[in-house]
């Protein structure tokens, strides 16, 4: 064994119990708010000395060279648990402690004044989240996996029903807990099928061991049941919606930047790493289902009225889009095209930390609009670029980045997927190299479709004039928590900018999965190419510049030539009298010719109201199709056959005696 | 060779700026002889930018940096979009930073900033603008990606420039899978340049208008860039159709200075022609109901997919 003190895997290991002990710390002070509030910096310079640890320990990892590795004597009786350290789990652990640290800097701010539970109490669970989603990316055999796999479910369950006064919260709560551990049972069959062909539970045996393409398929299904149901793949998506707003904000950041991640992680694991022969075509069910969840969130996310919930919907499609990715790699590894599975699976993991990043830096601005205006409504905000100008500004670049424009981050990532969906005509397969550049198409409808989204959604909240009174006072986010999503905007706009770095980096991870490598083809430090300059380019630091310097120019010759400053007036009514602000759009509104274009996804129920109606009102309520094709029924069956169960319980002692007995006998009878 | 391809980089931007009004012009001209009115000078969208800059500028209370930032976004947009395209020659220096799937990128930037600048203010118009032409764009940019794609697969490279070139050098004959494309293409331009059947750009009636809506809270220098904008975007998706459909004509790999001077009057020429077309097209085509917008850009995209399929099936 090498020196332990010496390996990022045990730095790493050390860092994340630093994260139990702050927890312990806020634990033993349940009510001190003042406490927690040094606690939440100390967990963000953590996080950022855990995602530096993982960044150079993904620098120095060679092609070839063997994972570290770390077996400690813990958990059951002659089991000890195995942790590793590889390329791929470093690029999570660098999501983790990145955006962790950013998401605890913004909650030193965020949980001064306490709701629901003491703030000791959240801290304690908060830190025990990021921790076991850090032993998650380390654990290195199926019990510990699956051990930190079940207190990341449930250390998240605590903090989404950190307000359970609410009734709605506590519901949203139970229907995360329920499905997370569909999940998990999933997950456990899935790893359950592998180890029984391998004869072993740790990853090591689970790799080496050959199982038959039955057991492959039947893992890799159970494992997508599993790891999609985390990420929230239609049909399983039903609880993301409500759980992420129902959670406080640093939490849904959280939640939805990082645990969405590890789904993504425990299937690249699974797919690529630990079944060691998947026929191609199973890569075909996850490219369906991620486009078609892709699909689907976008346009609910495009029809929802409450910021938190269109942003968890947002996160339903960026999940789909991972997925779809991860599906193409799978489908170009088995069918020998490594430079397009590379390419895929880069897309894969570039996604994944973009997403990160993006999607925790809105969530938290959403948290300062719902802090300053108690309002999650967007039908009742408004103009709140005047009043907190540094949220919206912040807001801007990951709204801009999410919506996959360039020169940010979120167009780095999907132009490498497009460039992967370029080779998809090469797959040896008839129909199927037909149906897959087809999907690049559907991949461009959802880019698109998000760039409405985020209009909808910056436009609504931050532009135009406030919608309701009472907002005038609505203050800007406090340094701290400035200074949070400050971090994370930085990372959304460098990871944008040195695409060539980050793609170098994220390499090493398909070289050491066997996947394949990207040809070393000389292009200089500023200029992605991933196949050759010739094939395909990208340098956004370069045409950022030259935008940059023509933009300078232009103001130079328009104020050269015109030195008059603009005069300010009201603006244009049309001779109609004074606007208002309820003439504006509404969340509704702007979502309209969504629900018209994609009415067959929604089960919507309208209000119109009469032609002669003094006060007219207008209603329409948009629910999901899934609820009444799949869950309603599936709840009616199990409470169904639950009634037939209870039947056999209501006996006296005697009876339950009985039961005791025959099972013994039975289970006798097995065993000789 | 470099100084060349830098002259032609600079020539291809500058020629750009200086010819988009000038289009619009032709084409507006072109408008109105087809449908049988006095045809203003093909200098009226100088004299009109001329006017606008000499305006004073006035901006509603209420407006955030953002609306005074969105115009140079927009034209700064369009104008790097315009370094990318090969409208003169083939060898653009810059064309490395940036490649067909890029550009799309661009040009929905330069969209996302109209859009949000135009809520920007809380007008009803704006933001029923602003809506309206972010359907249109997500209905749209699939179409235009499609389009890339198969030329992307003839010709095995994402990089305009080189798309251009190769295509080339191919026979003077559509594939078929292009002219599927090209119908394709030609819908799209159509609707992202506010263009009939999707938009009138000479309308100013409220329940139609799209692209005029978001601009009416704009005025001065604001609003002649941003008209400038929209010259540059019209001329910027005529000289991708070139590049893609038409590309005969540019100066290419080894051509020396004299290829370039030639490459001039085509581009000249093909303008023209595409003028014509476009005001033809115009001039018989009636304005769509907003939400039969989708129903023709799904067909767009679905002659894509066509032009993608018999790429696929005939193998070129």
């Amino acid at each position: 064994m090498p020196a332990i003190l010496g390996s990022p895997l045990s730095t790493i290991g050390m860092l994340l119990c630093g994260w139990l002990a702050i927890g312990l710390g806020g634990a033993l002070w349940p009510s001190r708010a003042g406490g927690t509030r040094m606690l939440f910096p100390l967990g963000a310079l953590l996080g950022l000395a855990i995602a530096a640890t993982a960044l150079h320990a993904l620098a120095a990892m060679q092609a070839g060279a063997p994972a570290w590795r770390l077996e400690l004597a813990l958990g059951l009786p002659n089991r000890p648990t195995h942790l590793a350290l590889d390329a791929l789990s470093s690029v999570y652990l660098v999501v983790l402690g990145g955006v962790a640290a950013g998401v605890s800097l913004y909650g030193a701010g965020y949980f001064r004044a306490p709701q629901g539970s003491p703030p000791g109490l959240v801290c304690c669970q908060y830190h025990l989240f990021l921790a076991s989603m850090g032993f998650v990316l380390l654990a290195a055999d199926t019990y510990a996996f699956l051990v930190c796999w079940e207190l990341m479910a449930l250390s998240s369950y605590f903090l989404v029903v950190t307000d359970q006064r609410v009734e709605a919260i506590r519901q949203a709560g139970f229907l995360y807990l329920l499905m997370a551990h569909v999940g998990a049972l999933a997950i456990l069959l899935a790893f359950g099928v592998l180890g029984a062909a391998a004869g072993g539970a740790t990853f090591e045996a689970l790799r080496n061991a050959q199982p038959s393409a039955l057991a492959a398929g039947a893992a890799f299904v159970l494992g997508l049941i599993g790891f999609g149901g985390k990420a929230g793949l239609v049909p399983l998506h039903v609880w993301l919606p409500e759980a992420h707003p129902a959670a406080p904000t640093p939490v849904s950041a959280l939640m939805s930047g990082v645990m969405l991640k590890m789904a993504v992680y425990g299937m690249l694991r699974l797919s690529f790493d630990l079944i060691s022969n998947l026929a191609w075509w199973w890569g075909l069910i996850p490219v369906a289902v991620g486009l078609f969840s892709a699909l689907y969130g976008i346009v609910f996310a495009a029809a929802q009225t409450d910021m938190k919930r269109l942003l968890a919907y947002s996160s339903i499609e960026n999940l789909g889009i991972l997925f779809a990715a991860l599906g193409l790699a799978l489908v170009f590894h088995g069918s020998g095209l490594p430079l397009a599975a590379a390419l895929a699976l880069l897309a894969v993991l570039y996604h994944s930390v973009n997403h990160a990043f993006m999607k925790s830096l809105l969530f938290l601005g959403t948290g300062s609009v719902l802090h300053a205006t108690g309002q999650r409504n967007l039908g009742r905000l408004g103009g709140l670029i005047h009043r907190m100008p540094w949220v919206a500004w912040l807001s801007l670049v990951g709204a801009l980045a999410i919506a996959g424009l360039p020169p940010l981050n979120g167009f780095v990532s999907e132009w490498l997927l497009l460039q992967a969906f370029l080779f998809a005509h090469e797959v040896p397969h008839t129909f199927v190299n037909m149906a897959l550049p087809v999907g690049a198409g559907l991949l461009a409808l959802v880019a698109a479709l998000s760039g409405y989204v985020m209009v909808k959604f910056f436009g609504v909240v931050f532009l135009g004039r406030s919608r309701e009174a009472g907002h005038a006072e609505a203050h800007d986010a406090d340094p701290v928590e400035r200074a949070g999503l400050a971090w994370l905007a930085a990372a959304c706009v460098c990871l944008g900018l040195l695409p060539a770095q980050v793609v170098g980096l994220l390499q090493r991870v398909a070289e050491q999965l066997r996947v394949g490598g990207l040809p070393r083809n000389g292009a200089p430090w500023w200029l992605l190419a991933p196949v050759s300059a010739a094939q395909a380019s990208y340098a956004p630091l370069v045409f950022l510049g030259a935008f940059a310097v023509f933009v300078l120019l232009t103001i130079v010759a328009v104020r050269l030539a015109h030195r008059r400053r603009p005069i300010r007036v009201e603006p244009w009514d049309c001779g109609f009298g004074p606007l208002d602000a309820r003439m504006q759009d509404t969340a509704e509104g702007f979502g309209q010719p969504i629900r018209q274009l994609f009415e067959p996804f929604f089960a919507m129920q309208r209000q119109l109201p009469s032609a002669f109606d003094p006060q007219p009102t207008y209603r329409v309520t948009i629910g999901d199709r899934f609820w009444n094709l799949l869950y309603l029924p599936l709840g009616t069956l199990t409470q169904r056959a639950a009634a037939i169960v209870s039947g056999l319980q209501g006996t006296r002692l005697s009876g339950h005696l009985l039961y005791g007995f025959v099972t013994l006998i039975l289970l006798l009878g097995l065993v000789l | 060779m470099n100084t060349l391809e830098w002259f032609t980089q600079i020539l291809a931007v500058l020629a750009a700026l200086a010819a988009a009004p000038l289009f619009l012009g032709w084409v507006n001209q072109c408008r109105a002889w087809a449908q049988n009115r006095t045809a203003p000078s093909v200098l009226q969208v100088y004299r009109g930018l001329d006017k606008l800059f000499h305006k004073n500028t006035v901006v509603a209370n209420g407006a955030s940096p953002l609306f005074g930032a969105a115009p140079y976004v927009v034209f700064g947009t369009m104008a790097v979009a315009a370094a990318i395209i090969p409208s003169l020659g083939t060898r653009l220096p810059f064309a490395a930073t940036a490649d067909a799937i890029a550009l799309v990128g661009l040009f929905a930037t330069s969209r996302m900033f109209l859009s949000l600048a135009a809520m920007d203010i809380g007008t009803p118009f704006g933001t029923l603008g602003a809506r309206r032409e972010m359907m249109v764009g997500f209905l749209a940019e699939p179409a235009l990606l499609m389009v890339i794609f198969v030329a992307s697969l003839l010709s095995a490279t994402t990089a305009l420039p080189l798309i251009s070139e190769r295509l080339m050098t191919q026979a003077l004959s559509l594939s078929p899978s292009l002219a599927f494309t090209a119908v394709a293409f030609t819908m799209v331009l159509l609707a992202e340049n506010a263009r009939l059947p999707i938009d009138n750009p000479a309308t100013h009636l409220e329940l139609t208008m799209i692209h005029e809506a978001m601009l009416l809270e704009y005025s001065g220098r604001h609003l002649a860039l941003m008209e400038w904008a929209a010259a540059l975007k019209l001329f910027n998706y005529a000289c991708i159709g070139f590049a893609l459909f038409l590309p005969w004509g540019t100066a290419s790999v080894a051509a020396g200075p004299l290829a370039l001077i030639a490459a001039v009057p085509v581009l000249a020429a093909k303008l023209l022609v595409a003028g014509v077309a476009l005001a033809a097209i115009e001039t018989v085509s009636a304005k769509l109901r907003v939400f039969r917008a989708p129903e023709f850009l799904a067909t767009a995209f679905l002659f894509a997919v066509l032009g993608l399929l018999v790429h696929i099936l005939l193998g070129g």
